[in-house]
């Protein structure tokens, strides 16, 4: 009867550090520093600049990345199982070509949509099945079918550009939604980010990724088809792919081989920095639309300073490499933390 | 001391392999040279290889990341960094001499190699993510140190971009360097501790580690090595190309990578030797330089290089596969 309080005061104490433990738990998320870093971003070029905290120059920023943006959702689902894919930027060039050449044959915008999407869906799954069924590493894979994607745009376009479109084509890349000045671009992105979101962490198909990306052979023996689902995810990037030519090509009304260059890394780089692990299994899509926001923001306030892009190029590959190695030591020091609380 | 069973196969298969690329190179060559006898004429032999041998020196480098189990995205931006300092400092003093250059290239790579190591090995970051930050890093400071500007052909040395062409028992500077850089290179992987210590690892990183082998210390070494050989390459190409341009070498390491695969190097590492990385550079080369013979646009050339990565890639994977169900038989029976 006596120790009752003292196991009351005990259990109190358990409460507290455990809340404390949470809140640290909590707190050293790669995706809440990202959040704070976005709005370390914000803060920062509000105070430079007052420019960046206009409504209407937030909006118009999102011409910029919302395509990369886009095209990181598919690549989670690639990443999460432990693949890659590099010929991203390449299947793009390919469906601009082919839309730039079917515009020029006077093809409508229906018919550029369909046939964009099908290039795409159709190089995806080239990559898809490659990989799967003589179980070549994606990395490979795709650094082939980069050079052979981007080579049939080069070699069936030369130095050549296609700048002929349908009359209202400019509308996906260019025009804003009716009376707001939010572009159209903008919110299909964010329409896409949480149809992926609830993918990844609300279907049966999200919890497979993330199974398959912890062990593809517990995976595989626990009666998950591997190969179909990540012939499904290279296949999804493809046809994503083929959307956001349609969104570039609109945008800019302009098709040359060398369009998208080096996207690839750019938006494996978006991934990776919005905490998706590159050996797969771990990651979500908040936190790549944060780091998307991040890396946008940042151009774009960069931008406003006239700081070079150079020194943005400097703050993204040290920002990818920080997001990496920050998770490993806060995991080291919570190791410590529960190490010295034990003993 | 004897070779040991898993030695004699090693050898076994890589020569295998580098037969393979050798009569395939024949088998390249016949028809080209029948179309177009000029092909084989000792001036265009030369030309080609000229033009092949600073991929040769960032391919070997690419090699012993791959043979690890990692990649190297950022030899692009270390020859770009390092061909940047070789040419502003010719700028600054002409009278440098073209070696103390490629030395002072040579040493700066080495320097930007050790980094990548170091977070790789220290900071457990995947390979291709620490290259994939350093591309960037690296890249934007060539931007920072040259300022954005380039240096140009007449404000470059005349002995230094002269350096490479120079030619020694009719043989260019340039060619002798790559040649030696692949001799040494190949003396360091076949029969030296530590080359053979990096094939262990990516063979088997858990049991090279039981057998002692530092797994830190050879992942270091192989990006110290590859940087090494990329500032070399800088030193080199800013000489060839008698310029130092901000852009330079961009996406280099896609034709880096493309020369091991063809060479028959392992993407799960362990496995290659130089001398078919060597071979497998030659072999883009040819078919790069061919493609005018068969009267293709160079517009295609693109797309014939990943084609024949993509048939490289499948051919290497299928061998593969049926060594290892013959191992498994073999071991059943």
């Amino acid at each position: 009867m006596e120790k009752q309080p003292d196991l009351v005061a005990k259990s109190r104490l358990i409460d507290e550090m455990s809340f404390k433990n949470r809140f640290i738990e909590f707190i050293t998320q790669w995706e809440v520093i990202l959040l704070f870093i976005a709005v370390g971003v914000f803060v920062f070029f509000n105070a430079k600049s007052r420019y960046f905290l206009d409504w209407f120059n937030l909006m118009n920023a999102t011409f910029q990345f919302s395509e990369k943006a886009i095209m990181a959702l598919p690549m989670i689902f690639i990443i999460m199982c432990g693949d890659i894919d590099i010929s991203i930027a390449s299947i793009i060039a390919l469906c601009a070509y082919v839309v730039g050449q079917a515009a020029l044959g006077g093809a409508s915008i229906p018919t550029l949509i369909v046939l964009s999407l099908l290039v795409g869906t159709l190089a995806g799954l080239f990559n898809g099945v490659m990989i799967t069924t003589l179980e070549m590493p994606a990395i490979a894979v795709t650094l082939a079918t980069q050079s052979i994607y981007r080579g049939i745009s080069i070699g069936l376009l030369g130095d050549q550009a296609r700048t002929k479109f349908p009359a209202n084509f400019g509308v996906f890349g260019q025009q804003f939604v009716p009376g707001t000045i939010i572009p159209i671009e903008f919110v299909l992105y964010l329409i896409l980010m949480l149809l992926f979101a609830f993918i990844l962490h609300k279907t049966t198909y999200g919890r497979r990724l993330y199974a398959i990306g912890n062990s593809p052979e517990a995976a595989r023996f626990s009666g998950i088809n591997v190969k179909a689902i990540r012939i499904i995810n290279f296949t999804l990037t493809g046809f994503f792919c083929g959307l956001t030519a349609i969104l570039l090509a609109s945008r800019i009304l302009s098709v040359r081989s060398n369009i998208a260059t080096g996207w690839d890394l750019e938006i494996i780089t978006l991934v990776v920095l919005g905490g998706v692990a590159i050996t797969g299994g771990k990651g979500s899509v908040f936190g790549v639309f944060v780091g998307s926001l991040v890396v946008g923001y940042l151009k774009f306030g960069m931008g406003l300073l006239k700081l070079s892009g150079t020194l943005m190029t400097i703050v993204i590959g040290s920002l990818l490499i920080t997001a990496v190695l920050l998770p490993r030591l806060l995991d080291l020091y919570k190791a410590n933390r529960k190490l010295r609380m034990q003993a | 001391m004897a070779d040991t069973p898993f030695k004699t196969m090693v050898r076994r298969t890589m020569a295998r392999r580098e037969l393979t690329l050798m009569v395939l190179l024949a088998v390249l060559l016949i028809p080209i040279s029948i179309r177009s006898p000029l092909f084989l004429a000792p001036s265009n032999v030369n030309r080609i290889l000229n033009d092949m041998a600073i991929l040769a020196i960032v391919a070997i480098g690419e090699f012993f990341v791959i043979l690890s189990g990692g990649i190297d995205l950022s030899v692009g931006s270390v020859i770009a960094f390092t061909g940047m300092v070789c040419g502003m400092i010719n700028e600054a003093h002409p009278a440098t001499s073209p070696l103390l250059l490629l030395l002072i290239g040579l040493s700066v790579g080495a320097v930007l190699g050790l980094f990548n190591g170091v977070l790789v090995a220290y900071g457990k970051i995947p390979p291709i993510i620490t290259t994939l930050g350093t591309v960037n890093i690296y890249r934007g400071m060539t931007f920072l140190l040259s300022g954005g500007s380039w240096v140009t052909a007449h404000e470059l040395a005349p002995a230094y971009i002269a350096f490479p062409r120079k030619t020694f028992l009719g043989i260019s500077y340039l060619l002798w360097i790559a040649l030696a850089a692949i001799a040494l290179m190949y003396y360091f992987s076949q029969h030296t501790r530590t080359g053979r210590e990096v094939y262990a690892i990516g063979g088997n990183p858990t049991a090279a580690k039981f057998v002692g082998v530092n797994e830190n210390k050879v992942r270091v070494i192989v990006f110290l090595v590859s940087g090494t050989l990329c500032g070399l390459a800088g030193g080199l190409w800013t000489a060839r190309y008698a310029s130092a341009v901000n852009e330079m070498a961009t996406g280099f390491e896609m034709q880096a990578v493309a020369a091991c695969v063809l060479g028959g190097v392992n993407f799960a590492g362990g496995a290659g030797g130089i001398i078919g990385v060597a071979l497998g550079t030659l072999f883009l080369g040819v078919v790069t330089n061919a493609l005018p013979v068969v009267y293709l646009s160079v517009f295609w050339q693109t797309f014939v290089q990943g084609l024949i990565i993509l048939i490289a890639l499948a051919l290497n994977t299928i061998s593969d596969q049926r060594k290892h169900k013959r191992m498994l038989a073999e071991r059943r029976a």
